[in-house]
């Protein structure tokens, strides 16, 4: 009696700005659907059964401690695992009704259609203008002002335009790291993906940048399916529309953000969020 | 019953905080009872000494709600606080408020009972010592509920508000026939009835640090809708014939 567990429903007094939100994210349909897929780092078994929808324009954001598998979903969801031997997935990840894990899918299509952007921002050694426009030669065939175009809006959305459009035959590596990333970002966006993984984006930047990177993401969902692996808890709070908390390979509970962080159903998500993981 | 208890913190100074939190509205909640007791027994035995000591008590009320909510805000900016730790903090600074709001309304009724103790006796004023009584139990259920983290029990003094009203109205009516009886019981009914309403907005504070508790434990509200029987508000005085 009384256990927190035991609520299903919660309709936190206060939050309403935040409800309304969530409730929005819970209409909208699935942009990709995970389905039963379990991971193998050769035997070690570390991602069980996992079932999950990452809604059409919403930003999920996946939160768990080390280890819990929440990376291994997000390399999955672009077959990152492909690169490695002994690594495989079992289940489905339905994108348009195709199981993008399937063999047949083209992975250079898949990646096309599924950004990922990392940790430490990864720029190419070579001057910004070339480190947008290396990925989109390699899906089209664009005349010399289109691609300027393409390159230009993609800094754009990346919010970096004003920044480099100055210095476009300067090296990406003279870029500070907040603006490295946003160039990162910025050549995901250039091959225009449906969905954008961001794998813990700003936790190599300072707060400002973070911010700008936070900002970017809410702004960006308006076109793209977000999905967003974090280890700050406010991050997730601020930036997701839905939050999934992992937990040794297993998704204990995917709610509203609001709900997620007010009024979690799982007493193991409450004490991971909480801070009372012992 | 209470719910199971909450491992703790991987930050121990965390637990440590919000341990204190509980200290502090425990120790207000504690010096509230005192008050609306006192304001009350100050009425009936018409003792205008003990009347000014609660007046002057108030000012530790308002100094705690200061402490526990410059506490708490320092709680939120330091801890971030999630989930059930979050709704703590947010029902303590609630409870807080509503803990200094009847210490108004205790003060308030001690103020009228000075006046009230140079007018000419009406009745027996044993409503208030029930009314006051009703009103310490439900809220020391409270504050129980709270410092226990008990859903349940802050339910049941949620729905308990109904004999309070009950007695109000009985109050309400009773000075009303004194004034009509006599003009010259108008002064000293009319700030009766006031400790009255005191009394009673006391009540709904109890109540709703009842349902503050009962969102901090469960993360769900209780309905909108409580169970009330003041009718008070509708009450037609006819005058004599």
């Amino acid at each position: 009696m009384g256990s927190m567990t035991e609520q299903t429903t919660a309709s936190p007094a206060g939050f309403g700005g935040m409800q309304a939100r969530s409730a929005e994210a819970l209409n909208t349909q699935a942009r990709i659907s995970v389905r039963n897929l379990d991971f193998f780092y050769g035997t070690n078994k570390a991602l069980k059964s996992i079932n999950l929808d990452l809604p059409d324009r919403q930003v999920t954001g996946m939160i768990g401690p080390s280890g819990c598998g929440k990376s291994t979903l997000l390399r999955v969801l672009n077959r990152m695992y492909s690169l490695y031997p002994g690594q495989r997935a079992e289940g489905e990840v339905l994108m348009d009704g195709r199981n993008m894990i399937d063999a047949s899918v083209d992975l250079n299509e898949l990646r096309s259609k599924v950004g990922m952007v990392f940790q430490k921002p990864t720029p190419f050694p070579m001057t910004i203008y070339d480190n947008i426009a290396f990925g989109i030669k390699l899906h089209e065939k664009l005349a010399k002002s289109e691609l300027d175009d393409r390159v230009e809006w993609a800094l754009s959305r990346a919010a970096i335009w004003g920044e480099v459009k100055d210095r476009l035959q300067s090296s990406a590596m003279g870029l500070s790291g907040g603006q490295q990333q946003r160039l990162c970002i910025a050549r995901s966006i250039a091959v225009r993906p449906e969905v954008m993984l961001f794998d813990e984006p700003t936790s190599a930047l300072d707060p400002i940048s973070t911010l700008k990177i936070e900002e970017l993401i809410d702004e960006l969902k308006r076109d793209f399916t977000i999905c967003i692996v974090t280890h700050n808890m406010q991050q997730a709070a601020r930036c997701a529309d839905q939050v999934a908390f992992f937990y040794l390979g297993e998704l204990v509970e995917v709610a509203p953000a609001a709900q997620l962080f007010t009024a979690p159903r799982e007493k193991r998500t409450q004490e991971y969020i909480t801070g009372r993981f012992g | 019953m209470p719910m199971e208890t909450q491992s703790e913190h991987i930050v121990r100074s965390y637990d440590e905080q919000l341990r204190k939190v509980r200290d502090m509205l425990a120790r207000m909640g504690g010096l509230a009872e005192r008050q609306v007791n006192d304001a009350t027994v100050a009425l009936v035995r018409r003792d205008a000494t003990l009347a000014a000591e609660v007046i002057g008590r108030d000012a530790a009320l308002d100094q705690l709600e200061r402490e526990v909510e410059s506490f708490c805000i320092r709680i939120l900016a330091t801890r971030q606080p999630m989930a059930i730790d979050l709704r703590f903090i947010v029902t303590a600074m609630k409870v807080a408020h509503n803990l200094e709001r009847i210490g108004d309304y205790a003060r308030n009724a001690a103020k009228r009972s000075i006046v009230v103790a140079q007018q000419p006796t009406l009745g027996s004023l044993n409503g208030f010592s029930r009314m006051a009584r009703l009103v310490q139990e439900n809220l020391k259920a409270a504050i129980d509920a709270l410092v226990n983290d008990d859903a349940e029990a802050a339910a049941r003094v949620w729905g308990n508000d109904e004999p309070v009203d009950d007695v109000y109205n009985g109050i309400f009516r009773e000075m009303l026939t004194f004034m009509m009886e006599d003009p010259r019981n108008i002064t000293a009914a009319t700030h009766l009835l006031f400790i009255a309403k005191n009394l009673e907005r006391i009540g709904d504070h109890a109540t709703n640090i009842a349902e503050t508790v009962h969102y901090a434990v469960r993360g769900d509200s209780l309905p909108d809708e409580r169970p009330k029987a003041d009718s008070s508000a509708y009450a037609v005085v006819r005058p004599p014939e």
